[in-house]
């Protein structure tokens, strides 16, 4: 046991310079936006912008991950993964409603409450979703891209219809709990609440992630296992449980996610996973395919870019991501940080 | 004479013979059998997402590729047409022009997507297209100067194409033989027109060679096939035909809007169509968009009458179940099943049911 933690301490990223391969895309996230701060020219404009960026960022990675994270395990890209999204908001925003009490309080503490309950019972619902999913539509079709495709859309139709018929076919608005609301402001930035607490909710899904995959045992197994899934099944891992274990897992970030953005659009319908998935693909294709830390740089870049744009130039705004998307492509054609994949 | 018309791709079962036979004359007439101009629309749908759906098919069941940009040529097509009629008002010209227009610009686009994006896995490829069509969604909504936006453009086409010109006095069998029913048949035999067309090319050598790639890439490219020649080919071609598709939707509905050419509705409506249909069989595209838009335009009234029925005698969750709007969900459900169960779809079972 002690060699083999040694050995993974060991083969643990070698100390890097800064100007390393692996960290040049940090650092034109941070050219990007130190150009854009040149661009507005307003200091406090630019923090408010950039924060907001940050948390749309850390939203949509938090949305992201999973969907990269299973398809570097399992080689499955699955479009269902939307479908969880919004049921995961929907689940959030129906205990949120079922507490006005909380919500409505003048009591920070009781928000967050009601909110991290929220969070709870949506990552519940969608992990369990996200089990009976992979049983059900993913697991006769592991190895046939088309199949995969076409099924885990089937499941996206399905899983959407379903939430109409259980929470009816309209769209929910929902206010943000009471000490969400507003801003702080220091002189002249304004920080809004809730980006704040995404920012920080972001970074401790990403940190711990991080700290899951890199510094304990399972996480070396699915590492392993993104680089060769028969050699560590050869080692007598069971590796169909960590694929359904990793499912799930993603299947609840999702969920989360879909918490967090229900509550910052302010409103949820059974159509803002599939609206999502479009930005959740260009980032983690951005990142490349597989990789977390990838899809967390992709997230920023896109989630700032789109703050920063539809500030200086609303027009092309939209069509930025896309942009983004080609230049990066053109950059590094496997994402930002590829996987290396022995297969 | 047939052999040249089918190209040599026959049915193949007699009571697939027989639904075609059945759907064909169906729809050449359906303004005598079923008179009404809802009928006609329905069967109007179902000609040109014949179209639609076989042109995805060449991609999807031909050549083994997923594209979520299909509605963004359908929808290049539909506005080319749209825009020449808006600007230059109705006239034979502004439809030749806008459905050229529509076509070459399509395929150009095509063109470029495959360049960028062909070479690549299977899974990259339908990212990227859902993220440019979705992209150019947006910019559609946002050059509201041409393309009026949200609300869509409405024009006017040549006189001689619509109700208001009566070419003969009288009524043929209760029928009055106007523009409409012009313009009905000229889009019908289009229709058909650019199906045989496509049959045509799914059965020449070139067509071969798409169904091997779809088999095993690999390989064909060791025989000496340039695959990624042949994709992009593909993908132009199947993106010319979804515009001239396009077209005709716009010169029949006199209408063009994104939720009528470019939503990711219509996407998952050509997806469902093509495998419940039939992939890697044309045949199969003709019978998917019948069946789907039959369901869509009549099966809700079924739906409801039996939603009502059942909140009547009081039953939880049921109605809601079916309620009409519902009825994707039995498609969903259908399509999930059709993927597992009969990969060739209907088509591939009735094919199979014979031997």
């Amino acid at each position: 046991m002690s060699t083999n933690d040694k050995g993974l301490s060991a083969t643990r990223a070698p100390k890097l310079s800064l100007l390393s391969e692996r960290n040049l895309p940090l650092l034109a996230t941070a050219i990007v936006s130190l150009a854009a701060l040149a661009l507005i020219g307003q200091f406090d404009t630019w923090v408010t912008l950039t924060l907001a960026g940050l948390a749309m960022g850390m939203m949509i990675f938090v949305m992201a991950s999973g969907l990269t994270l299973v398809f570097g395990l399992m080689d499955v890209l699955n479009f269902g993964h939307g479908a969880f999204i919004s049921l995961g908001a929907f689940a959030g925003i129906s205990v949120l409603l079922m507490l006005p009490s909380w919500t409505g309080a003048d009591v920070a503490f009781l928000n967050i409450a009601a909110i991290l309950l929220a969070v709870v019972a949506a990552m519940g619902l969608t992990g369990v979703a996200g089990y009976v999913f992979e049983r059900v539509i993913v697991k006769p079709v592991y190895g046939d891209h088309l199949k995969q495709i076409l099924i885990t859309m089937g499941g996206l139709i399905v899983t959407e219809q379903l939430i109409y018929v259980l929470w009816g076919p309209d769209e929910i608005t929902i206010l943000r709990p009471l000490a969400l609301q507003g801003s702080f402001t220091f002189g002249t930035i304004a920080i809004e609440k809730f980006r704040l607490l995404a920012v920080v909710l972001g970074l401790i899904i990403f940190f711990a992630m991080r700290w899951t995959l890199n510094g304990t045992r399972l996480g070396l197994v699915i590492r392993a296992g993104v680089e060769n899934r028969e050699m560590v099944s050869a080692l007598g891992y069971r590796i169909s449980m960590v694929f359904i274990l990793v499912f799930v897992a993603g299947s609840a970030l999702a969920g989360f996610g879909g918490v967090l953005w229900g509550l910052y659009e302010e409103v949820v319908t059974a159509h803002m996973g599939m609206n999502v998935m479009i930005l959740i693909f260009i980032v983690v294709i951005i990142g490349g395919l597989g990789s977390v830390e990838g899809c967390f740089i992709g997230a920023l870049m896109v989630g700032l870019l789109a703050n920063y744009t539809g500030y200086l130039a609303p027009k092309v705004a939209l069509g930025s991501n896309i942009l983004l998307m080609v230049l990066i492509l053109m950059w590094r054609p496997e994402g930002l940080l590829p996987v290396n994949k022995s297969r | 004479m047939f052999s040249y018309i089918f190209s040599g791709d026959f049915p193949r079962s007699k009571l697939l013979t027989l639904l075609l036979v059945v759907i064909v004359v169906g729809l050449v007439l359906t303004p005598w059998l079923f008179p009404g101009s809802r009928s006609m629309e329905t069967a109007m749908r179902i000609a040109i997402f014949i179209v639609l759906v076989a042109s995805y098919d060449l991609l999807l069941g031909y050549t083994g590729i997923v594209s979520f940009a299909h509605t963004m040529f359908f929808g290049i097509g539909a506005y080319g047409v749209a825009i020449t009629l808006n600007e230059m008002g109705r006239g034979y010209d502004a439809i030749f022009i806008g459905t050229a227009l529509g076509f070459v610009g399509s395929v150009l686009l095509a063109f470029l997507i495959g360049l960028f994006s062909l070479r690549v896995k299977a899974i990259f490829f339908a990212m990227v297209t859902l993220a440019v069509a979705s992209a150019f969604t947006l910019l559609v909504s946002q050059l509201y100067q041409f393309t009026g936006g949200e609300d869509g453009l409405t024009y006017s086409i040549p006189r001689e194409l619509s109700p208001a010109f009566k070419l003969m006095k009288d009524k043929v069998f209760g029928v009055s033989i106007n523009g409409k029913l012009v313009l009905y048949y000229c889009i019908l035999f289009a229709s058909f027109g650019l199906f045989l067309f496509m049959l045509r090319v799914v059965n020449s050598p070139f067509g071969r060679v798409l169904q091997a790639i779809r088999e095993n890439e690999f390989r064909a490219e060791a025989i000496g096939y340039r695959t990624v020649i042949y994709r992009t080919a593909t993908n132009c071609l199947a993106a010319g035909m979804a515009a001239l598709a396009g077209s005709l939707m716009a010169i029949w509905l006199k209408y063009t809007g994104p939720d009528t050419t470019l939503s990711l509705n219509i996407m998952v409506d050509i997806l469902l169509m093509v495998v419940i249909g039939g992939m890697g069989t044309l045949y199969g595209a003709v019978i998917g968009s019948t069946l789907f838009i039959m369901a869509q335009n009549y099966l809700q009234e079924l739906m409801k009458v039996a939603s009502d029925q059942f909140s009547a005698m009081g039953l939880p969750l049921l109605p809601d179940l079916i309620h009409p709007d519902r009825w994707l969900l039995w498609f969903g459900i259908l399509f999930i099943l059709s993927v597992y169960f009969f990969p060739t779809g209907i088509v591939g079972r009735l094919r199979k049911a014979k031997t």
